[in-house]
């Protein structure tokens, strides 16, 4: 079963098209990666299907809600998603009210929230930090703020743009887990943007690849990476594409 | 000249706190909500009415101060008929007139230098507009806070205006800045530089106090 459906979906800026997907179904539980190189219009694709942009033209359906230049998703469909952003950034807050952002305004009791939240914190390794202020972490340790703060919510669809972008080896393995354990606990539906094929072959099952705003190849990760049935995706997946 | 505990110093310095923080008070209670609204709503004409908004900040106090003139004037005012000239009211009223659209400016700069990424956050954790809106206000509290601290000062040094529309009566409507041009044009430079100083200690005591609820915000 799909939790979404992209259909003719674009976006123009400054007169170029930076997305021109005709048809794309992300299935529901499962981890999808969307890859490709920068300027392949991942990021603008996580914004659309959060309702931060809106396309130019096309529709996205969650389950049956659409989403267009003239229709939005509703509010509890939008609280259904949570979107963690590439360059994470904390609010002026401690840790601990930085992770029960989307709790609070939720309106969920305080002793929920705490329990909620001491689950996540402990997962991720934040529990000794919930009363420092989240602006004095360290790059890695605000990533693990920004994961926790969207998984806590426990969304249907959490979006994930690069989330370990410049983080050490041992960051980026307790994000990856935590990852797996919100597919295969809770199963969460998982979009999550990444450069790194590696990750995509960890995690994934399935994957979307991308080039020049287009789709080129979509499927499940052991047939893109094993037997790519176009050239463009062979050489990404190889580390061979030049552009 | 403090130590001598005279009834009227005292009663000037009282006026002059009043109406100084009663037209900030107002002046806060619409100018930031306005201001915020500048910053994130768009709408039509928002580019014009920030210019608007900006130009303001700018005005001559004593062109405001004839404005509230001629509004409460028994003879030429729409509201001439409330016997509000040469009242302090008069003077909080002038004063709020000054003070609004430095507080909405200066609210739109601080909210606008809020990154845009906390209202992508917190738009894509689930807050509703208003609630997206309250956070960007929190997170710029601290800019909210100087916003406080310059139209204060704006106000408790102003002199132009409050001449204008509250006479400098004595007893009551002088305050610290007309009795300082009262002195000085009676050639008394010495009570004039004395009240001159006590207007400076006020303004530290004050912004201290503001100074102190900032810092207090970045450390809790």
């Amino acid at each position: 079963m799909d939790i979404l459906k992209i259909e003719n979906l674009t976006k123009v800026y400054n007169g170029k098209t930076v997305l021109d997907i005709p048809i794309l179904n992300i299935e529901s539980g499962k981890i999808t990666a969307i890859i490709g190189p920068s300027g392949a219009g991942k990021s603008t694709l996580l914004s659309i299907i959060n309702g931060i942009e809106k396309p130019d033209t096309g529709s996205i359906f969650f389950e049956n809600q659409e989403f267009s230049k003239i229709k939005s998703f509703s509010p509890a469909v939008i609280r259904r998603m949570a979107l963690v952003f590439q360059k994470p950034v904390m609010f002026n807050a401690s840790v601990y009210n930085n992770i029960a952002y989307g709790l609070k305004v939720r309106k969920v009791d305080n002793a929920l929230i705490g329990q909620k939240l001491t689950d996540a914190a402990s997962f991720l390794g934040l529990s000794d930090l919930l009363d420092q202020k989240a602006i004095t972490l360290s790059g890695g340790e605000a990533c693990r703020v920004s994961v926790a703060r969207a998984m806590v919510i426990r969304p249907d669809l959490l979006l994930m743009d690069e989330p370990t972008a410049n983080l050490d080896p041992a960051n980026v393995a307790i994000i990856e887990d935590m990852i797996k354990k919100a597919s295969q606990i809770y199963q969460t539906t998982v979009v999550v943007v990444t450069h790194n094929m590696f990750q995509a072959k960890r995690l994934a099952d399935n994957i979307v690849f991308m080039l020049n705003g287009q789709v080129i190849s979509e499927g499940c990760a052991s047939d893109i990476f094993e037997n790519p049935l176009d050239q463009r995706t062979q050489a990404f997946t190889t580390g061979n594409m030049i552009y | 000249m403090l130590l001598s505990f005279d009834p009227e110093l005292y009663g000037i310095i009282g006026l002059s706190l009043k109406v100084t923080l009663t037209a900030l008070f107002f002046a806060a209670l619409t100018g930031i909500p306005l201001g915020v609204v500048l910053a994130l709503k768009p709408f039509p004409g928002r580019s014009i009415l920030m210019n608007i908004v900006n130009s303001l900040m700018s005005v001559p106090p004593v062109v405001v101060g004839l404005v509230v003139y001629i509004l409460l004037s028994n003879q030429t005012g729409l509201v001439g008929d409330h016997r509000l000239l040469f009242t302090p009211t008069a003077m909080i009223i002038a004063q709020f007139l000054l003070a609004l659209p430095l507080m909405m400016g200066l609210t739109s700069t601080a909210i606008l230098s809020v990154d845009k990424l906390v209202k992508l956050t917190a738009k894509s954790l689930g807050a509703t507009p208003f609630q997206v809106a309250l956070k960007v206000v929190s997170e710029a509290r601290f800019g909210l806070y100087s916003a406080m601290i310059v139209v204060f000062g704006r106000l408790l040094s102003e002199v132009g205006a409050v001449m204008m529309v509250g006479g400098n009566i004595r007893y009551m409507t002088r305050v610290m800045t007309t009795a300082i041009a009262l002195q000085k044009g009676m050639g008394e430079f010495q009570t004039a530089l004395a009240l001159g100083m006590i207007l400076l200690l006020m303004a530290f005591l004050i912004n201290g106090i503001l100074e102190m609820l900032r810092n207090y915000g970045r450390v809790s």
